[in-house]
């Protein structure tokens, strides 16, 4: 039991990650790799301010800041110098490995004795269900101020960008600005998984956000999946559903290394587990024809 | 006022395949008028329309819109002035958003889009009220996806759409040549009477003649990346159709 929880609670802590990819993914068509980089960003960034004893809610506003910037820079090189999408988050993720180690110091950094974002909710006396609590709370706002930013006249032109980008410059649009501010807040949004992650397994390392763009992926192409399905148009349950993708994502692998799979094998079965997402409405597709 | 000095457009210049497709064009709009353009492919028609638009950047010469010197803004911003329909009638809309999201962002197509929410009871209703004049009965439908919608029907809610902010100059690219002749006729209709009740500056290009002879108070033809005939609304009206027919010839 208590390691279905584990994966729930991962899973919460790395939907953040997941609005943010739906964001850069769904609305403005942009796979973003700078992911990798400005999830360990937010994670590097809450050690080092937990070392110089910042209370966790504080150092929060550094920590979007932080994965603004490194979406925004991804986003100028795309539309400015005009360079693929993917390689600009390409290049801005290899960068950052090296920030990161440089603002860490070292390659991994243990957050014991620390008051933590988790331990701030002591309702109950199994720490397990505070820990979820605190989760919950935390996302729950979270998607809230993105249900309404995605709500607002702005956040209608945003959507509109990465749909029609025609008729976006028509009505008076700058479609850069539009995915500079987009991929900021996105990052900002996989920063503050980097944040909760840091805090729910007690250390930070350089290593923690490889891959961690397929996750996201993934929690977001099983939500998408379910949004079609279930056609669900307000924007509130479509985010909602977003989340459950990336809880599901993780009880999968739960329920995978709990069949005896060697860890090793993990990454693997992340990535053959979302291409069979991506690949299994085509196929059937294909059938049909 | 639109007022066009000395145009030139050079695509690839200095290049095998260079292309000139204007040459020293010279064009004034007045507020009210609508100008009718034709002329056979690749004389320069849309590529007029586009540097009025801000899509193309003319390769020398000035555009003014209204005494303001606009000839280096991008497209997004002369958005101020100018509302547009384009030739494909998928492009005007965005498809994964609702009706009314698309007509919120056209009520906002000359200010900033802020971060609050814009979409009222007031505004539907008002968006419902004006979807209702094009009698499509799609005024119940404003949380459809406009993806769901025909070709005729996005194209006919583009043009409305135009008219949700302040709008100066209508730009018209071939609104109807994707479309079948009934939505086309409504298309233009509507058209029509919206440049009437708005007093609106309207530049409409067709391929369809006998549209060009119907609608608009002036007519241009363009040939070779210049402009070959220019009538006046009079010249106009007594213009006949077989004489228009003969410019092709």
């Amino acid at each position: 039991m208590e390691f279905y929880i584990t994966a729930i609670m991962l899973g919460l802590c790395l939907s953040s990650m997941s609005l943010g990819i739906f964001i850069s993914m769904k609305i403005f068509n942009i796979p973003d790799i700078t992911t990798d980089g400005s999830y360990t960003l937010g994670a590097v960034i809450t050690a080092i301010l937990f070392i110089a004893h910042w209370p966790a809610m504080v150092m929060i506003p550094v920590v979007l800041i932080a994965g603004a910037i490194a979406g925004s820079l991804t986003a100028i090189i795309h539309t400015r110098l005009k360079i693929d999408a993917l390689l600009a988050g390409i290049l801005v993720m290899t960068g950052l490995y090296s920030v990161n180690l440089i603002v860490l110091g070292r390659s991994n950094v243990p957050l014991l004795n620390v008051s933590t974002l988790f331990s701030s909710i002591q309702l109950f006396t199994n720490p397990t269900y505070n820990d979820i609590l605190a989760a919950l709370v935390f996302i729950g706002i979270i998607t809230s101020i993105v249900t309404y930013i995605l709500k607002t006249d702005f956040g209608i032109a945003m959507r509109a960008t990465g749909d029609s980008a025609t008729m976006t410059r028509a009505l008076g649009i700058n479609n850069n600005k539009m995915k500079i501010i987009g991929l900021a807040i996105a990052n900002s949004l996989t920063a503050l998984s980097g944040y909760l992650v840091a805090q729910y397994q007690n250390f930070t390392d350089i290593n923690m956000g490889i891959g961690i763009v397929i996750t996201g992926l993934g929690s977001v192409l099983i939500g998408d999946a379910l949004i079609k399905w279930l056609n669900i148009r307000s924007i509130l349950w479509q985010l909602i559903v977003i989340l459950c993708g990336s809880i599901i994502f993780q009880l999968v692998l739960a329920v995978t290394i709990s069949l005896g799979v060697d860890p090793n094998w993990l990454k693997l079965i992340t990535a053959v587990f979302v291409l069979l997402i991506v690949s299994i409405p085509r196929l059937k597709f294909n059938l049909r024809q | 006022m639109i007022e066009l000095k000395s145009i030139y457009k050079v695509f690839n210049k200095g290049e095998a395949n260079e292309v000139v497709a204007l040459t020293d064009v010279s064009l004034t709009v007045q507020k009210g008028e609508f100008l009718v353009i034709v002329g056979s492919n690749g004389s320069g028609k849309t590529t007029l329309l586009n540097i009025i638009s801000g899509t193309e950047i003319s390769t020398s010469g000035t555009v003014s819109i209204n005494n303001t010197d606009v000839t280096r803004y991008p497209e997004y911003s002369r958005s101020k002035w100018i509302a547009r329909v384009f030739q494909n009638p998928l492009s005007g809309t965005a498809p994964n958003l609702t009706i009314l999201d698309n007509f919120r962002l056209a009520a906002l197509r000359t200010t900033s889009k802020k971060l609050s929410i814009g979409i009222t009871d007031a505004f539907r209703k008002q968006v419902q009220d004006k979807i209702a004049t094009l009698g499509m009965g799609l005024e119940n439908k404003l949380d459809q996806l406009m993806g769901t919608l025909s070709g005729g029907q996005r194209q006919a809610l583009t043009l409305l759409m135009g008219i949700m902010d302040t709008t100066e100059i209508l730009l018209l690219d071939e609104p109807t040549a994707a479309l079948d002749p009934r939505s086309a006729a409504t298309v233009l209709q509507t058209a029509d009477s919206l440049i009437k009740q708005y007093n609106l500056m309207a530049i409409l290009i067709t391929h369809n003649l006998k549209d060009a002879h119907q609608y608009g108070s002036r007519l241009i033809q363009m040939s070779e990346g210049k402009i070959s005939k220019d009538l006046n609304s009079a010249a106009k009206n007594n213009l006949e159709l077989p004489e228009m027919f003969s410019w092709f010839a």
